[in-house]
């Protein structure tokens, strides 16, 4: 099943193309990975599927991106709604600097989606399906910046679940991680991708190897090459693809 | 000469600069202390001042400069704050907004005493509020705006870019950004702006010389429309236009004025190293 359909999308910072005729097909409870070097567009990509680039003065968009057969960039789409329904977990760990039911509570709080149930039900279930529950439950009043910085991500993953998004978006969300930290967040993406449909950019290789199923590359704000992971790293179609997964690019 | 002692020399050069600002403000409030202790007592504070106020308290000009103070304040606060979170959150680099900053900085280049001019022009005569508390006090809000504006909006601006957009992400609108997570982030570097803002109004003696400051006044004042005594309009007063005037009432009133600013810009001083300590980003 595809979730999101993506169709000849361009994306222009003022007069500079970012990315160029971008189409792709992202499927649902699956992982997509998109590597390339920097600047190669592919967070600029990643924040065109739920419109984060809105915010930035002097970007235009051309194409569609159907979410569930609906265009994301039709007029009078609920912008607020739709980051709603696709979330995201940052390259930075990022919670804010308050406690970790905050943390975990701002986003069903904003979208009043605790008057449905109990408010701490929802953090729980959240924290669990981030895997951190049993490390700060004892403590769900301490101050989210005194966690470790694996487990802040693991806070932002849960903060992202709690507003019961369909998709995750997910922009380098290792790059500041250890080794150890960064094993566990790709675990807990395979736990994550039973209910939601993943994107992760990475300008890791092997991490896009290990836990996604579907690869594409970036370059120069084209997609080269977009396939099944197995396909993309066994045998690319592309001289341009080959050349950069064996490491003699980029 | 030898490059060491060039630095050694230096360093007592820069030392003894740092140490010249420091003198005359340990000089003021010493002298005023030194002079202005005898007089205080508890009649001091909380009597009507008697004979041609030669003697007794100086009540009505403490009441009067907190009852200032608060109307400033309430006066002040929600349209600085609300200005700030204006041009730091929403407003885009435009024409309108680039005037308004030229605005904001300009008015806190007018003079004292033009605010003065100004409040008797538009609130005492125009609006007919009369030389009062409500005129005094829109007065120096007026005033105080741009002090508060600039901080509040440094401090809003302070806040990493980065809270708004997860905010945005997690499907907040904008407001709910502010006003959940922004705000409260930047409440201690706003909170400072206010207190200082209103130190300064406590203290200013032009802006009420024409809009509320009274002479002397035998009682206390009953509503917002009447006149009052303040401490600084009061000092200047007992300082210039009363012959005879014992040194020590003149050393008290200041030492009661000073005491209040300086109280006032310790809680600033504390609300901002607690809150700066506790910062992480």
């Amino acid at each position: 099943m595809t979730k999101i359909k993506v169709e000849h999308l361009h994306f222009h910072y003022g007069d500079f193309l970012a990315l160029s005729d971008i189409s792709m097909a992202i499927k649902e409870r699956q992982i997509t990975g998109l590597i390339g070097p920097s600047g190669c567009g592919k967070s600029t990509f990643l924040r065109c599927l739920n419109r984060m680039n809105d915010t930035i003065p002097g970007t235009r968009v051309e194409g569609t991106v159907l979410l569930d057969g609906q265009d994301i960039y039709a007029p009078g789409t609920a912008v607020v709604e739709l980051r709603r329904r696709v979330g995201m977990v940052f390259q930075r760990p990022n919670p804010f600097p308050q406690s970790v039911f905050n943390n975990v509570a701002f986003g069903p709080r904003v979208l009043g989606l605790h008057r449905n149930g109990r408010l701490a039900d929802i953090v729980e279930e959240s924290l669990r399906g981030a895997v951190l529950w049993d490390e700060v439950k004892n403590d769900l009043r301490q101050d989210a910046l005194s966690l470790s910085l694996g487990q802040q991500q693991r806070l932002c993953i849960a903060r992202a679940i709690a507003v019961k998004p369909e998709v995750i978006l997910m922009d380098e969300p290792c790059s500041a991680l250890d080794p150890i930290d960064t094993l566990q967040i790709e675990e807990l993406m395979r736990m994550l991708k039973e209910s939601y449909t993943i994107v992760i950019v990475t300008h890791n290789m092997q991490q896009a190897a290990r836990v996604s199923d579907w690869t594409g590359l970036f370059w120069l704000g084209e997609l080269v090459e977009f396939g099944a992971t197995q396909d993309i790293f066994t045998n690319p179609k592309q001289e341009l693809t080959e050349n950069y997964i064996t490491g003699r690019l980029g | 000469m030898n490059r060491h002692l060039v630095q050694r020399l230096g360093f007592a050069m820069l030392g003894l600069a740092a140490l010249v600002v420091v003198v005359p403000i340990l000089l003021v409030i010493g002298t005023i202390v030194a002079r202005g202790m005898g007089a205080i007592s508890w009649e001091f504070l909380s009597a009507m001042p008697r004979e041609g106020m030669k003697a007794g308290g100086i009540l009505p000009a403490i009441v009067g400069t907190l009852l200032l103070t608060v109307g400033t304040a309430l006066a002040a606060i929600p349209v600085a704050v609300g200005g700030a979170i204006y041009l730091a959150e929403y407003a885009r680099d435009t024409w309108l907004t680039r005037a308004i900053r030229l605005a904001i900085i300009n008015l806190a280049g007018i003079p004292s005493v033009v605010y003065g001019l100004f409040g008797l022009g538009l609130f005492v005569l125009f609006l007919q509020f009369g030389t009062s508390i409500l005129a005094g006090s829109l007065t120096l809000a007026i005033m105080t705006l741009p002090i508060i504006i600039s901080t509040a909006e440094e401090a809003l601006r302070a806040v990493p870019v980065e809270f708004r957009t997860v905010s945005a992400s997690l499907g907040g609108t904008r407001w709910q950004g502010i006003r959940n997570i922004i705000l409260p982030q930047a409440l201690p570097g706003i909170i400072t702006g206010v207190i200082l803002g209103l130190l300064r109004a406590a203290g200013e003696t032009a802006p009420i010389l024409f809009t509320v400051a009274a002479f002397f006044l035998p009682h206390l004042p009953r509503t917002v429309l009447d006149q009052t005594m303040t401490l600084p309009y009061h000092l200047y007063v007992i300082s210039t236009q009363v012959p005879g005037m014992p040194p020590q009432i003149q050393y008290g009133t200041a030492l009661v004025l000073l005491g209040l600013v300086l109280s006032l810009n310790v809680v600033a001083t504390i609300i901002r190293s607690y809150y700066r300590r506790r910062r992480q980003w």
